[in-house]
């Protein structure tokens, strides 16, 4: 992808392979000294507070070294492999099939190990273990799967880049802490409420905004974001500010609670009293959850106010000479996929939250975290979202479980912090190895006599 | 009135280090058209490297005369910061140039990522306090009554952005480079085609934005006293607003701008309360891309059908 | 030639200012149902602009333009005036005041439909997609805005195979039914400037405005062009208003033309007329060099 002077230079250096190996060190060398300039004082010295509390500084000149080593290598294999490719892939042209049998195979297999998810998950690692695979694992890349669906709708389809996602996050979640908070209602009937009210905030929101193009909505709906969450940290009189809402009420199954009781779930059913039990059921609300909003996207995409925001992303000036009210379109993206952001935030207060909502949830982080799915996904493919949820939200998560490399790099290390590090760094390699995400084709939305795929280029981009 | 006095000297001075890094946001948006979302971080690795460099040049090397010491560190640490932002552009941005719109978004949001963690992966997530430096005020007005301060640091601070502007300005409107940013403004592949080198004068304005958000770096260590690691976000996302005001693309603008977010925040803090400050500011920025979004000396923006 | 119909478009006194340049000067036409109107006129004469205030992407600065689909009478038109709205409804007899109609109500109901110059499809949706797009309206009342298409009602589904049909035929008509499922992206230029046309017609518009439609087409497109402009003039109720370059295409379809030079009117007739206009030649081709010469010892003095 990323065809750079220098490699096409190596590439194409008729002195055979000795003088494209010397050219590749050579200039492997210039990113070594490029590496070292970087992490000179950076890396080398390292600020340390003193017993008497002043800054002190610690030479870390081994770690220099070898962040300037594996620069070095990287750089040298990168070009030589470059160099000594057998000949460069010819880049294929041919219009991809719209029906892929692997991916839809994919996609069953998915579809049905998600179903037996956590009887599987007990079944290999037993009770204990299989609240960490379900709770940290399953239920959080699904709340991340649903969020990445919700605006899908907003970014992928309507091509509104909206920046500033988390806030209607936010506003689902402390719908239902305040509402459970004040008015004493459970989770089932806050659930709609919540949906309901965030749409509502989408539109409100998105009113003044929507004649915005480009960047400037990124921006301002990234203002949004911030100012929800600042009005959050400092309404103490309504939100309890940083303290956050403890104590909201957790989900019941359909009335009967989760407790080690007579009235609780485990004593109706005659079994006998687990905290899984709530996890597993959890699972299958957000399982539904998901489902259900994979199922009214792709059933809207084949409507008319679907295929109007696809239309819109394409070109909104040739929608509006077509009498498509372009503000109502873009409202009702807007709201939609508020709506689902509010569901979910519902749902995490009352999962992953423990029954506990603070602003410190909300940060630009998380629309940034929720973006970049939809982004390395695919724009608008739900099956990219998903994968992206799943190797993103999973594999950082992963990124916790390394505790045995305390054995080789010592007990100061720690993994954890390490985790958005090379998350940063991963979302910029996605970009430059694929721009427009994993999956990139377009499913046409009705056909003729075929259903052939749309080529991710001519797929537009957008205007907001 | 002295009360006043003293939130216009406290909000110039922050509204100068604002402008200053407000005018990386705005010179790459006028070439590329792109929010460098990592400039932020790009301000607060700065600050890093310029105590860590004044720590070094303090304690290891035992410079003693201050303004020496100064001057070496604010001329390494935007030499350094430099290096940094031209090997971001050269790595994350350029390889996604002409290609779909949001790659180079996310890439910069992925590198802004990056480069926090970086920081606290290597300088560790507390906050570091930085050693007491330029502590004298100036007193003013009755001793008896409310008395107005200035400090060393801000009339350094006030300085130092005044003389760097002026010689930023000169190579702007006066020098060859100036003239090519110019022309890859206005049409790239024209600029190309006349023979400008367009990658390297997109590099070159990755390098003076980030030269100048080395010198705020440097301004805002020693003039809070303390560096974060997570100090990259908000006061980028001000500077951003800061350039949005101006008119983003204007560099008057942008200090122009960055010097009313300084003085609205400053005010907002001294006669309403220091809570919603930000929300003052996050509200100018909406407002202002609402109503006015070619900002205050920006140029309109038509649409063509 | 039947006797001249009545007028479907009225445009009086239309002025447009881009800050201090006029675009358009006070500028007075009609077009008559039934007709193909074309606009002419040097490059930079206002013909775009013309389009963009008939068709609601500009606000003009002063002037009205008002759409007459029944029996044009002034009193109606004064009445609507006063009333301070926009247009009427069908049951008191249709009437539009453009002017004061934003551009998606303009083409949603007073039917007016248009191309651009610069060719604005939908690259990355099919072919066909673009069609079942231009009728959006339709298919959003039939789909109960929405709420019983998600569920799959029945009526919603017949709406859609309306529109698939449609849709047909106009592919039929453009040549462009064997590349239904192909991305619009994908297809050479000449024909995307059919599908653009065929998106319009899609639209059923009683005034289809054409931007340069035969800009960049080969001698053979448009042959092809005059025949389906023609075809739709007969076939359909559809009036045409057409900005044009090409003017063979212009003195061959078009029914009246209307000439523009620095946005005023300077010639209004029959193809005929209009081009055995001194002032029409003259903004073509320029004066005669004599004239130049007399008009520079003028100054000279």
């Amino acid at each position: 992808m990323a065809t750079q002077a220098a490699d096409v230079r190596v590439a194409d250096a008729p002195r055979g392979r000795a003088g494209a190996i010397a050219a590749a060190v050579k200039d492997a060398s210039g990113t070594a000294l490029l590496a070292l300039g970087l992490s000179f004082p950076i890396l080398a010295l390292r600020t340390e507070q003193n017993m008497a509390n002043q800054l002190v500084l610690d030479q870390r000149w081994s770690y220099v070294a070898i962040a300037v080593l594996l620069a070095f290598l990287a750089r040298l294999l990168y070009l030589l492999r470059l160099a000594f490719a057998a000949s460069p892939p010819a880049p294929r042209i041919a219009a991809p099939a719209a029906d892929r049998p692997a991916l839809r195979l994919l996609t069953m297999a998915g579809v049905l190990l998600l179903l037996v998810y956590p009887f599987l998950a007990l079944a290999l690692v037993g009770r204990a273990g299989a609240i960490k695979w379900i709770d940290n694992f399953a239920i959080q890349i699904l709340i991340y799967v649903m969020l990445g669906w919700g605006l899908n709708i907003v970014v992928g389809l309507a091509g509104l880049l909206d920046l500033g996602y988390v806030a209607f996050y936010a506003i689902g979640a402390y719908a239902f802490a305040l509402l459970a908070s004040h008015y004493d209602l459970g989770f089932w009937v806050c659930l709609p409420l919540a949906g309901i009210l965030a749409a509502f905030w989408g539109v409100l929101l998105g009113f003044p905004v929507l004649r915005l193009r480009g960047d400037y909505l990124a921006i301002v709906t990234l203002a949004f974001g911030e100012i929800i969450r600042l009005v959050a940290i400092n309404w103490v009189d309504l939100t309890r500010g940083y303290a956050g809402i403890s104590g909201v009420p957790r989900a019941t199954f359909f009335g009967l609670p989760f407790e080690d009781s007579d009235q609780g779930f485990a004593a109706f059913f005659g079994l006998e009293f687990a905290t899984i039990h709530r996890t597993i059921f959890l699972f299958y609300v957000i399982l539904l959850m998901a489902a259900i909003t994979n199922w009214v996207t792709l059933r809207l995409r084949r409507l008319p106010v679907g295929r109007a925001w696809e239309a819109l992303r394409e070109d909104e000036t040739a929608c509006r000479s077509l009498g498509i009210n372009t503000t109502n379109t873009k409202l009702t993206a807007f709201a939609l996929g508020a709506m689902f952001g509010g569901l979910a935030g519902c749902f995490y207060v009352t999962s992953r939250g423990q029954g506990f909502v603070t602003p410190e949830s909300f940060t630009f982080m998380e629309s940034a975290l929720i973006l970049a799915i939809v982004v390395l996904g695919g724009l608008g493919s739900q099956v990219g979202v998903a994968i992206a949820a799943v190797v993103l939200i999973g594999g950082t998560e992963l990124l916790r479980e390394l505790d045995w490399t305390k054995s080789i790099f010592g007990r100061d290390f720690e993994p954890t912090h390490y985790r958005m590090l090379l998350f940063g760094l991963a979302m910029v390699l996605v970009m430059i190895w694929k721009p427009r995400g994993v999956i990139s084709t377009r499913i046409p939305s009705i056909f003729l006599k075929q259903r052939r795929a749309v080529r991710g280029d001519l797929v537009g981009e957008g205007h907001g | 009135m002295e009360y006043f006095v003293q939130q216009l000297i406290n909000g110039i001075t922050l509204g100068s280090i604002y402008g200053l890094i407000a005018i990386g946001y705005t010179m790459v948006f006028g070439i590329i058209g792109m929010v460098n979302f990592a400039h932020g971080d790009v301000f607060m690795l700065s600050a890093f490297i310029a105590l860590i460099l004044l720590l070094a040049l303090t304690q290891m090397l035992g410079i003693t005369p201050l303004a020496l010491a100064l001057f070496i560190v604010l001329i390494l640490a935007m030499l350094l910061t430099s290096l940094w932002a031209w090997a971001i552009e050269r790595l994350a941005y350029r390889p996604l140039r002409g290609s779909f719109r949001l790659a180079p978004l996310i890439s910069a949001i992925g590198m802004s990522i990056f480069l926090s963690n970086l920081v606290q992966v290597t300088q560790g997530p507390r906050n570091k306090p930085v050693p007491e430096i330029l502590n004298g005020v100036f007193t003013f007005g009755d001793p008896e009554g409310y008395t107005v301060t200035l400090s060393y640091k801000q009339i350094l601070i006030v300085a130092v952005t005044a003389v760097l502007l002026a010689a930023f300005w000169y190579v702007v409107q006066r020098t060859s480079i100036g003239r090519a940013q110019r022309a890859c403004e206005q049409d790239r592949k024209m600029a190309a085609l006349l023979g400008v080198n367009v990658n390297r004068t997109i590099s070159l304005t990755f390098v003076m934005g980030a030269a100048l958000a080395a010198v705020a770096g440097l301004l805002f260590m020693i003039y809070y006293g303390v560096v974060h690691f997570n100090d990259g976000f908000v006061p980028g996302v001000k500077a951003f607003t800061a350039a949005v005001l101006g008119g983003i693309g204007s560099l008057p603008g942008a200090v122009l701008g960055g010097l009313l977010i300084g003085l609205i925040e400053v005010l907002w803090s001294g006669y309403f309360s220091n809570d919603y400050k930000d929300v003052a500011t996050f509200s100018i920025l909406v407002i202002t891309l609402v109503f006015l979004p070619s900002g205050l000396l920006g140029r309109p923006e038509v649409e063509k059908v | 030639m039947a006797a001249p119909a009545a007028p479907l478009l009225t445009v009086e006194h239309l002025t447009m200012r881009f800050g201090g340049l006029v675009a358009i000067d006070d500028l007075s036409f009609s077009a008559r149902r039934g007709d193909i109107t074309a606009v002419i006129g040097p490059n930079g004469a206002g013909k775009t602009t013309v389009f963009n205030c008939v068709t609601g992407f500009y606000k003009p600065t002063s002037g009205c333009m008002v759409l007459s689909p029944g029996e044009r009478s002034d009193p109606a038109i004064a009445q609507l005036t006063a009333s301070g709205r926009g247009w009427r409804a069908a049951r008191a007899g249709e009437l539009f005041l453009l002017e004061r109609m934003r551009d998606f109500q303009i083409a949603r109901r007073a039917k007016v439909a248009r191309t651009f110059q610069n060719i604005r499809l939908f690259p990355g949706m099919t072919v066909l997609e673009n069609l079942i797009v231009a009728q959006h309206n339709a298919l959003m009342r039939a789909s109960g805005w929405t709420i019983l298409g998600l569920f799959g009602a029945p009526g919603y589904r017949k709406a859609e195979r309306v529109a698939v049909e449609r849709a047909k035929y106009w592919l039929d008509r453009v040549a462009l039914i064997d590349r239904a499922d192909d991305p619009a992206g994908d297809l050479p230029y000449g024909a995307q400037r059919r599908l653009e046309i065929a998106r319009a017609m899609c639209t059923e518009p009683q005034l289809l405005c054409l931007d340069e439609p035969a800009a960049g087409l080969n001698p053979r497109e448009s042959a092809d062009l005059k025949a389906l402009l023609t075809s739709i003039k007969t076939e359909h109720a559809t009036s045409i208003l057409l900005i044009e370059h090409d003017m063979s295409v212009v003195m061959e379809i078009s029914d009246h033309v209307v000439v523009l030079d620095y946005g005023q009117k300077i010639s209004d007739g029959t193809p005929d007329a209009v081009r055995n206009d001194p002032k029409v030649v003259a903004a073509y081709l320029g004066v005669e060099d004599e004239e130049v010469e007399q008009v520079e010892a003028e100054i000279a003095r």
